[in-house]
């Protein structure tokens, strides 16, 4: 987790940040940033994933000097980048399927021993559905093993690339394609899905972090001590679609911050099965705020409010915040999280 | 020089002679002395610069030797049956990806019901995966195979596979000569990948290919399939010049020359068959065997040309295609469209493949009583007692 | 060896597809009015000046403030802030401390001496400013800056207007005037004291153009029954006393009638000259009054009496006899007919000014309405050549509102004398909140300025308010939010996903690549600042 700077107008929220020292500020705010994910690709419009990967994977490349390769799981990530003849990728890249991902990085890992080319570093990334889904058996034989290879997971929810399909990781009452907002309890079931950070740390490899792509200096400290570690590591990284949330594509970031200040999403590093640090609320909201903007979540709100399923969804986040002490992490984890001054 | 030995054990001793850099593995018989053996060999550091991964599935298996070959390792797995089923998708994959990736199938039977027993249906059902398949005779082929495969793997930038049946060779032992070190070292040079990744020189891996490149991209992979047998003869020719034996790369005929009716076969069963022919050609019938080493490419000219004039072809298979019926057949009739063509299903699931029946089965062929679809040793007790099972 | 064909790629390769075309609207950088500009009435950039702060440039900043201003440092002390009033971060959590800021900027150029000089080309012109106040002074120095060459003539043998007549030194030291003032004089600014000027139409005929700025200097009066004993003083005539180190004997027991900061002042003088008893009546409430409310807090705090809802009925030696009022459903107080007595050794009327308008006598093409000279736009009278601002015209009466109208006569004369008509630049539109995203400014409540012990305030006339160290001044610049410019945040660089935002370097801002925008508006709704609109695309 980042420590927050003294208090500089937007301190160390934003992406630059001129009154910064240059070595405070993000990777994005260098303009010579890799750029790993480069434009041209095919994402949609404000697409969360593709600025998710952009993040993490520049932010891999400072963190490795450079020395990173790294392969990729199917998903929309894969396709809207690496359609022929064009890659969007500036980065040693493989895909390999949709379900292997991790066992792919933990090959390209093996190799690189075996080779004695431990200078270079790995990083695996897929979406929700290759990580917490499909590949979810290589990615714990990838854990157990303790393997050196950093595994991302852009989580947009659901199964974006193949027309937003349900996922282990799609959140209560959401409308998919195969959860329709039809019939009594529309949307996803309530009580499934499953915490894939929570059990990575049950793995107790050395790191394992949640981040979203609404806060970056938070989101670029972790890749960078990440990459600090060997051994297996997760990163899970909230990322809106907006096709699939059916959000304003001006609102992904957005989103995803409200996401993290309604506790639905909570924002937490650990180390070897203990967490270490969560990023306090910063200004808490209900989940109402977060719903709202999001078509998936609708028929929470027409043709009339559903105060009960809202309400289920706040006792969820109100879960979250209890159990991370979103809202008094400086008690728990000490105050270099907050602003000095 | 000739020892004595169980044949995973050769096999093993082989692989670890052909420098693989990543071992991964999955356990399932028969093909776990293969691997155990390996991972003592690594773990004892006897195989130096290499690394033995456990995997938590042969899907993993795959993919780890993907990621290891793309990293520019030589990788190699081995597997059997239901794990050769359970990396299916990556098979594809590492073929598509053009990785040599060189794995050992201790063939068995697939289920259900479940059998642990030898059959080819596991490789048979892989034969479009675009992997070479190379299926040993004997542990001495079985052996000396392998390190054609990595040659010929790297050579070409395509997977091979390398069958073996389970059980009948990987747990027998025999006098088999494991190829030296230094002749090994001779044959097979360092691993130069095509491609690899590489922070110095980044390139894209796995790119999508759309309807307006993908016949290209098949097209491209059977050309190189087909450019794999002229190599593997020349290969072969280099490979007696350096271990001074034979090998045969593509087909192995037995007393073809003149025969009427040739008894197409792949693997072990080999052995038996031409026992077989002995005894019938000993009782003045005109009768060969042509062993199949490649079946993946299909090597249809050295086919063409060892079976000769013979007029009629029976195909022993281990495996079959329900509803249909041979699976190697269709192929040799592609081939062969003007020999009168029979298949003889034989040893399903471990069932032995004795003389007696084979000659019996032959004698019917020779009779022109032979049906065009057999199953040997077909017990109709059982299938009455299965009719009998109340509903 | 070859790469296989199709599936391994060169890297980058994707550049060739230029996404924008999939766009419907795009991205455009803009500059939005912030509120405090909005608000000053100076007219003062109050949102760049501080950005330069920001970065602890502070002679940067100082500079950009004088090209609207030249008080800072007066401005820091009695400037109401209105620009405060409007800050977006009074929304957020306290406004910024902007005039904290401005007095910082004001005395370090004083300390540091920093100068202003004049590198316009003298034009020949020759205008005649009639008033050393707030507004005369703010024109003379922008008519200096523009190449003019500037006399000023007051009738009063020092410069600075009600700075230096009015406001107590309490609020506003003299050293710090004195430093301001002189800086314009040695601009080459002629300053003429002890100068009336009777008549404008005669100046007319020595000068190109002529800025009238007089004030209201004329002390409101009411008829209040006193007997002969009774001593009744005017606000002004007490204040002045006092700032020429003569102050009048008041007595111990002091009421002062009236509800604005004149009798705040007087109060709160009268507390320093050795009353013991200050007492304001004021015929309506607290809440009526137009005192500002942190001077009535600060009179309290030094003792002063409040008493609301009360008229003086009648004075004698003594006493004053106060009649209570009641406010009207209409808000208007009406009397009671209840009387009450108050001790009282002196009676301070502060009940307002009135402009002596003599000056304009001689021209009657110059109107008057309501009291004060009416001007145009362009601040000019109805006699041409004759412009007129400060107290003297409409005008919230404010030492801020008099510079502004020096600062906006000055332009017009300018343009006047040149024969090209001064056009104002037009406004942007205003930043307002709501387009702020201010998630991204940190967590940060305002500083609190110095204040001298409320028990040593009664016995001296040293400011009462101090100024902000270094680090509290860059701290409070720093709260500001840049709303509507540009402050170089690099969220927009950052949070495009197809990384079409180009960073063109420091001070250069930013630039979006077309090519590649897909339109999405992230950018625009992650801007902090608000700076960054999405228009449609032309089809
Ligand atoms: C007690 C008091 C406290 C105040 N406190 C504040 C405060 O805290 N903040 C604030 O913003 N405002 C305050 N004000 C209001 C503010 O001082 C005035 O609005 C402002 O000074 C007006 O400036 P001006 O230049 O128009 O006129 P003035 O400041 O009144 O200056 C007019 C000048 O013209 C001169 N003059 C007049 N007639 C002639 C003539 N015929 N020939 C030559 N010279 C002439 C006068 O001598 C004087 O110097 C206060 C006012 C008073 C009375
Ligand atoms: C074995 C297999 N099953 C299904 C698919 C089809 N498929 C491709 S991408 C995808 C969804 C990907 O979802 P996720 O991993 O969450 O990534 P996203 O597209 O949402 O970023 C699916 C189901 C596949 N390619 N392979
Ligand atoms: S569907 Fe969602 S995840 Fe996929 S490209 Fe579009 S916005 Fe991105
Ligand atoms: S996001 Fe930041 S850098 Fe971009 S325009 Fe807004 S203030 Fe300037
Ligand atoms: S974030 Fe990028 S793509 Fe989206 S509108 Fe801004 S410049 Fe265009
Ligand atoms: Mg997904």
């Amino acid at each position: 987790m980042s420590e927050r700077v003294r208090f500089f107008q937007t301190g160390s929220f934003a992406v630059g940040n001129r009154l910064l020292p240059l070595d405070a500020r993000t990777v994005q705010s260098d303009p010579s940033r890799s750029n790993s994910l480069t434009s041209g690709h095919r994402a949609c419009r404000g697409c969360g994933e593709a600025l998710g990967a952009r993040y993490v994977l520049d932010a891999a490349m400072r963190a490795t000097g450079g020395r990173l390769v790294t392969v990729n799981a199917t998903g929309c990530l894969e396709v809207f980048s690496t359609p022929y003849p064009e890659t969007s990728w500036r980065v040693p890249w493989l895909h390999s399927l949709f379900g292997n991902a991790p066992a792919v990085a933990s090959g390209v890992a093996t190799a690189l021993k075996a080779r004695g080319r431990t200078d270079i570093r790995v990083l695996g990334q897929g979406g929700d559905g290759g990580t917490v889904d499909i590949g979810f058996g290589c990615l714990s034989g990838m854990f157990e093993r303790g393997d050196d290879v950093l595994f991302v997971c852009y989580d947009n929810q659901g199964y974006m690339n193949t027309g937003v399909q349900r996922s282990g990781a799609t959140p209560p009452a959401a409308r998919t394609s195969t959860t329709q907002a039809v019939g009594p309890e529309p949307g996803n079931v309530f009580g499934q899905g499953k915490s894939a950070p929570l059990i990575a740390m049950a793995h107790e490899i050395p790191y394992v972090a949640t981040a979203t792509i609404a806060d970056l200096h938070d989101l670029e400290s972790k890749v960078e001590r990440a990459m600090g570690f060997h051994g297996a590591r997760y990163l899970h990284v909230l990322v809106p679609c907006p096709l699939g949330w059916g959000g304003d594509a001006a609102q992904t970031v957005r989103i995803a911050r409200l996401a993290v200040e309604s506790g639905l999403f909570p924002v937490f590093e650990a180390e070897r099965g203990e967490v270490t640090a969560v990023s306090p609320i910063r200004h808490r909201v209900p989940v109402e705020e977060y719903l709202r903007p999001q078509a998936r979540f609708r028929h929470l709100f027409e043709p009339e409010r559903r105060a009960d399923v809202i309400d289920r969804l706040q006792a969820g986040a109100d879960r979250n915040i209890e159990r991370f002490g979103l809202l008094r992490a400086e008690e728990r984890f000490g105050p270099p999280l907050g602003e000095g001054s | 020089m000739l020892s004595q030995i169980e044949g995973s054990r050769a096999v093993a001793e082989t692989v670890a002679r052909c420098r693989p850099q990543v071992i991964c593995a999955y356990p399932i018989s028969p093909q776990t002395h293969i691997v155990e053996a390996l991972s003592a060999l690594v773990k004892s550091g006897r195989l130096a610069g290499c690394e033995f991964v456990n995997v938590e599935s042969e899907f993993a298996a795959m993919s780890v030797a993907i990621g290891a070959s793309a990293a520019g390792a030589r990788a190699y797995t081995a597997t059997a049956s239901q794990g050769l089923l359970y990396m299916a998708e990556a098979l594809y994959n590492a073929s598509g990806l053009g990785l040599p990736i060189v794995m050992t199938v201790a063939n068995r039977a697939i289920g259900a019901p479940i059998n642990i027993w030898n059959d080819h249906s596991d490789a048979m059902s892989q034969r479009d995966s675009g992997w070479i398949q190379l299926y040993a005779e004997d542990n001495q082929a079985a052996a000396d195979l392998h390190v054609l495969a990595f040659r010929l793997a790297e050579e070409l930038s395509t997977p091979v596979m390398v069958c073996m049946d389970g059980f009948v060779l990987t747990h027998a032992v025999e006098a088999v000569d494991v190829p030296g070190q230094a002749a090994a070292d001779r044959f097979l040079p360092p691993f130069q990948p095509r491609q690899v990744l590489d922070p110095d020189a980044p390139v894209t891996i796995g790119a999508m290919v759309g309807p307006e490149a993908f016949t290209e991209v098949r097209y491209l992979a059977h050309v190189n399939q087909l450019a794999a047998l002229a190599r593997m003869s020349e290969l072969a020719r280099e490979f007696t010049a350096t271990f001074d034996r034979p090998l045969a790369p593509l087909v192995s005929p037995y007393r073809c020359a003149d025969a009427e009716t040739v008894v197409v076969a792949l693997g072990s069963v080999l052995g038996t068959l031409k026992d077989t022919v002995d005894d019938l050609r000993a009782a003045g019938v005109p009768v060969g065997v042509l062993g199949l080493t490649a079946f993946r490419p299909f090597p249809v000219e050295a086919i063409r040309a060892a079976i000769g004039p013979a007029r009629r072809v029976v195909v022993l298979e281990r495996a079959f295609a329900a509803g249909v019926g041979g699976i190697v057949a269709a192929d040799l009739a592609g081939a062969l469209p003007d020999r009168e063509m029979h298949t003889v299903v034989a040893g399903l699931g471990g069932r032995p493949v004795t003389r007696d029946s084979l000659r019996e089965a032959l004698a019917a062929a020779f009779s022109g009583k032979l049906a065009p679809l057999t199953f040997l040793d077909l017990d109709e007790r059982l299938l009455r007692a299965a009719e009998e099972v109340p509903s | 060896m070859k790469a296989p064909f199709a599936i391994t790629l060169r890297v980058g390769s994707s550049l060739a597809n230029k996404t924008g075309a999939w766009r419907t609207e795009r991205p455009v950088y803009v500059d939005r009015l912030p509120p405090c500009n909005d608000a000053c009435p100076a007219g003062e950039n109050v949102q760049r000046w501080l950005y330069h702060a920001e970065s602890g440039e502070y002679e940067t900043a100082w500079r950009e403030l004088m090209r609207d201003n030249p008080f800072p440092a007066v401005m820091g002390r009695v400037c109401y802030h209105p620009c405060q009033t409007a800050c977006n971060r009074g929304k957020l959590d306290e406004e910024v401390g902007i005039n904290a800021v401005e007095r910082f900027l004001g005395d370090e150029a004083i300390r540091r001496g920093w100068t202003v000089s004049v590198t316009a080309p003298p034009t020949g012109k020759r205008v005649l400013v009639v008033g050393a106040g707030p507004s005369g002074l703010a024109a003379a120095y922008h008519l200096r800056l523009l190449g003019h060459e500037v006399t000023v003539r007051d009738a009063a043998p020092r410069a600075g207007g009600m700075m230096r007549y009015g406001i107590p030194a309490y609020r506003l030291a003299r050293d710090v005037l004195d430093a301001e003032v002189d800086r314009i004089a040695a601009m080459g600014v002629t300053i003429e004291l002890s100068s009336p000027v009777p008549d404008a139409a005669a100046a007319l005929r020595d000068f190109d153009a002529v800025f009238l700025a007089v004030g209201a200097q004329l002390s409101r009066r009411t008829e209040i029954p006193a007997g002969d004993s009774a001593r009744i003083l005017d606000a002004l005539g007490v204040l002045r006393d006092v700032s020429e180190g003569e102050p009048p004997l008041l007595g111990r027991r002091v009421v002062v009638y009236g509800g604005g900061n004149t009798a705040m002042d007087v109060a709160r003088t009268a507390r320093r000259l050795g009353a013991t008893d200050a007492v304001v009546v004021y015929r309506r409430t607290r809440e009526r009054m137009p005192a500002q409310p942190f001077e009535v807090a600060e009179a309290e705090q030094e003792g002063v009496r409040m008493r609301w809802l009360s008229t003086i009925a009648a004075a004698d030696g003594g006493t004053v006899t106060v009649e209570r009022m009641r406010l009207d459903e209409t808000g208007f107080p009406r009397p009671t007919g209840e009387y009450e007595e108050l001790a009282a050794d002196s009676v301070v009327l502060a009940i307002g000014q009135d402009v002596d308008r003599s000056v304009v006598a001689t021209l009657p093409r110059v109107s008057v309405a309501d009291g004060v000279v009416q001007v145009g736009a362009d601040m000019m009278t109805g006699q041409p050549g004759v412009f007129a601002g400060g107290d003297m015209v409409p005008s919230p009466r404010t030492v801020t509102a008099a510079v502004g109208h020096g600062k906006q006569a000055a332009r017009y004369i300018d343009g006047w004398l040149r024969g090209e008509p001064y056009a104002p630049p037009p406004r942007h539109p205003l930043a307002t909140f709501e387009r702020l995203n201010t998630w991204y400014y940190s967590d940060a409540p305002a500083t609190v300025r110095p204040t001298l012990d409320a028990a040593r305030r009664v016995s001296t006339f040293a400011e009462v308010v101090g100024g902000l160290d270094e680090g509290s001044a860059l701290f409070e610049a720093r709260r500001c939010m840049s709303c509507g410019n540009c402050f170089e945040c690099d969220n927009c660089f950052g949070v495009c996903p197809d990384n079409a935002v180009v960073k063109l370097g420091p001070g250069e801002r930013y630039a979006i690549d077309l090519d590649f925008c897909k339109g999405c508006g992230i950018c625009v709704t992650e801007c902090p600042c608000g700076a960054i609109d999405l228009v449609p695309e032309e089809t």
